[in-house]
């Protein structure tokens, strides 16, 4: 076999590997798609689930999906950008940069029902408050904070250091120049970090098994005060999420309708998480396009 | 009297007040974002001496045999005389970790040097989106579609029950396939310029020296690409969990269904009391499962020592 020859199997080999990627793409979308959104309307959406009879819809997981989300993005941002900032703008070389950075990457390997796992330890059991809102969330806060870091760090450093230093050189303090330089310059990429991670976040069921458990109350969504435990905004009542309902129905579930559920709740996990990504690319460059002066 | 309202003027601005407040906000804000640092190392060093101290309770006050537990493939904790033998469940997580790099190896790598060699112009602005929606799909879907279309199809085709090692190793190696061929990407394109230029000028064709000049350039790191992915594969539970048939016994096929690491956890840990020998031995499993990602870090570390390029 000549060298010509080799070199065109190859190519061809290459152009194969490529159309199988693509095809179990397309095929996964596909499936998902086309077999989940014929079971999306406005009931199946808006009902709460039944365990036992068909016909339940994913209204609560819905809401508790969302809500874990928020509350874990309230934590994660501000912790973010606080060790972000820190990584890019304070941390010197040294000991203690090198032990931050070790344990960023440890935190960001660790599998995910590890981090549940300590979840269960720390915020459900030695807290004392079962399987909750709050712990969940602050799970995946854990689970999100070294993504966080990384964007908010990664973000901070992009920024042109001629911008930095001009204000450095008008006797402007290093704190207020990150407060009203360097933040609102790197505002657009930390957005589109922040969005990116949310869309992991909100597929995420491993971490959550055992800290928001797999259950949720019956849900008076008339009442909002926060601190009754039938009101959706109860932060210590158990939360079943969507990826956590697939999962469950799917394993331990003992309705008759299995297949239509969880081919609903995926496509509704899907959409949400292609919405959080193309979310994420339209407004990065909408709001870079208002604050920046680049076209 | 102009002279005296200038200093006035000069003296309010540059008041000894307002550069103290101005200090004390820079070290606030310092402190503040050290402090968000140090949270790190502190969820860090917590997950380790919690997950640690928890996992180690069974052989200490239950007196679980560690030389049964790692060596025994018998697991059977609510028997009458509990066994304890974890061999089963680390094998398996190691054999669809290993199994699942081998699809996912050839396939990201090769996905790699298509977006870079074959077709730089039109094969990344394909394959890139397409990568990053791979990423982006949870891991239950990835486990629902197993199991809903995986697992019938490996029914009809190999037989068996369809749950098994095998749609285990293929869900593992398309969720992988992202984290392999993203970083192979990286290696690729990292590649100084002069290395292919050089190889085409000595009349090399594109695949010996994809060959022969990039692959082993990039080897370091095309390496890491795959440790990460196994990294991967080997913490994730649900998506396996739901296809691979969760046996206490070893397969004696790929086609046998099996058990890892994780799906045990997840499948026991809602119904164990907590506190309990069965509980505890399930966090020991979880301890095996950090002690794993530190290897896997180690590893990456020591192939990052050695990269070229």
């Amino acid at each position: 076999m000549n060298s010509k020859v080799a070199d065109r199997i190859a190519t061809t080999i290459f152009y194969l590997i490529a159309a199988t990627i693509v095809t179990v793409l397309v095929g996964l979308l596909g499936y998902i798609l086309f077999h989940g959104f014929s079971k999306l309307n406005i009931d199946f959406l808006t009902s709460p689930s039944s365990s036992f009879r068909a016909g339940g819809g994913i209204g609560n997981q819905l809401f508790n999906s969302f809500y874990i989300l928020f509350l874990t993005m309230v934590f994660t941002v501000p912790l973010g950008l606080g060790g972000g900032i820190y990584m890019a703008e304070y941390a010197r070389p040294g000991r203690l940069t090198n032990a931050i950075r070790t344990c960023i990457e440890v935190l960001a390997s660790l599998p995910s029902i590890v981090i549940g796992m300590f979840g269960l330890l720390m915020f459900v059991n030695l807290t004392g408050w079962g399987y909750s809102i709050l712990g969940g969330a602050l799970a995946l806060t854990v689970f999100n904070l070294p993504v966080m870091v990384r964007v908010c760090e990664d973000a901070l450093r992009t920024v042109a250091r001629d911008q930095k230093e001009a204000s450095l050189a008008l006797g402007i303090t290093h704190w207020h120049t990150i407060k009203t330089v360097l933040l609102p310059a790197a505002f657009p990429s930390i957005l589109t970090g922040a969005i990116l991670a949310s869309g992991r976040v909100f597929g995420e069921a491993a971490a959550l098994l055992f800290t928001a458990g797999l259950t949720t109350p019956t849900l008076d969504f008339s009442n909002w005060n926060p601190f009754d435990s039938t009101s959706p905004l109860n932060i210590f009542r158990p939360a079943e999420t969507l990826a956590v309902h697939i999962w469950a129905v799917n394993t331990q579930g003992l309705i008759p309708d299995v297949r239509e559920v969880a081919d609903g709740s995926s496509a509704v996990l899907i959409i949400s998480v292609l919405l959080f990504n193309l979310l994420a690319r339209w407004i990065g460059s909408v709001v870079h396009k208002k604050i920046t002066a680049s076209k | 009297m102009d002279n005296k309202t200038m200093t006035m003027a000069a003296s309010q601005r540059l008041l000894k007040k307002s550069n103290k407040s101005a200090l004390q906000k820079e070290k606030r804000g310092k402190y503040l974002v050290l402090a968000s640092a140090l949270l790190i190392i502190t969820a860090t060093i917590a997950i380790t001496i919690f997950l640690g101290t928890k996992g180690l309770q069974a052989f200490i006050s239950n007196g679980v045999s560690l030389y049964e537990f790692l060596t025994s493939t018998k697991w059977n904790p609510t028997a009458e005389n509990p066994l304890y033998g974890a061999v089963p469940f680390i094998l398996g997580s190691f054999a669809v970790t290993i199994l699942s790099a081998l699809i996912a190896a050839p396939l990201g790598i090769g996905g790699a040097i298509f977006m870079t060699e074959i077709a730089p112009s039109w094969g990344k602005k394909i394959l890139q989106p397409v990568i990053e929606l791979l990423v982006g799909i949870p891991s239950v879907v990835y486990g629902f579609i197993g199991l809903s279309v995986l697992v019938p199809f490996l029914r009809d085709t190999v037989g068996g029950q369809g749950f098994s090692l095998l749609a285990g190793m293929i869900v593992l190696s398309i969720m992988i396939l992202p984290t392999v061929t993203s970083i192979a990407t990286d290696a690729m394109s990292s590649l100084p310029k002069g290395l292919r230029e050089s190889s085409y000028a000595i009349g090399a064709t594109r695949w010996q020296t994809i060959w022969r000049v990039l692959v082993p350039a990039a080897m370091p790191t095309l390496l890491t690409a795959i440790v990460l992915g196994m990294a991967r594969a080997f913490g994730e539970a649900l998506a396996v969990q739901m296809v691979i048939g969760n046996v206490r016994s070893l397969p004696s096929a790929i086609t046998d269904p099996s058990a890892t690491l994780t799906t045990i956890i997840t499948l026991n840990m809602g119904h164990t009391t907590f506190g309990s020998v069965e509980n505890n031995v399930l966090w020991s499993l979880a301890l095996i499962l950090l002690v794993m990602s530190f290897i896997f870090i180690l590893l990456i570390r020591y192939l990052s020592s050695r990269r070229q390029f």
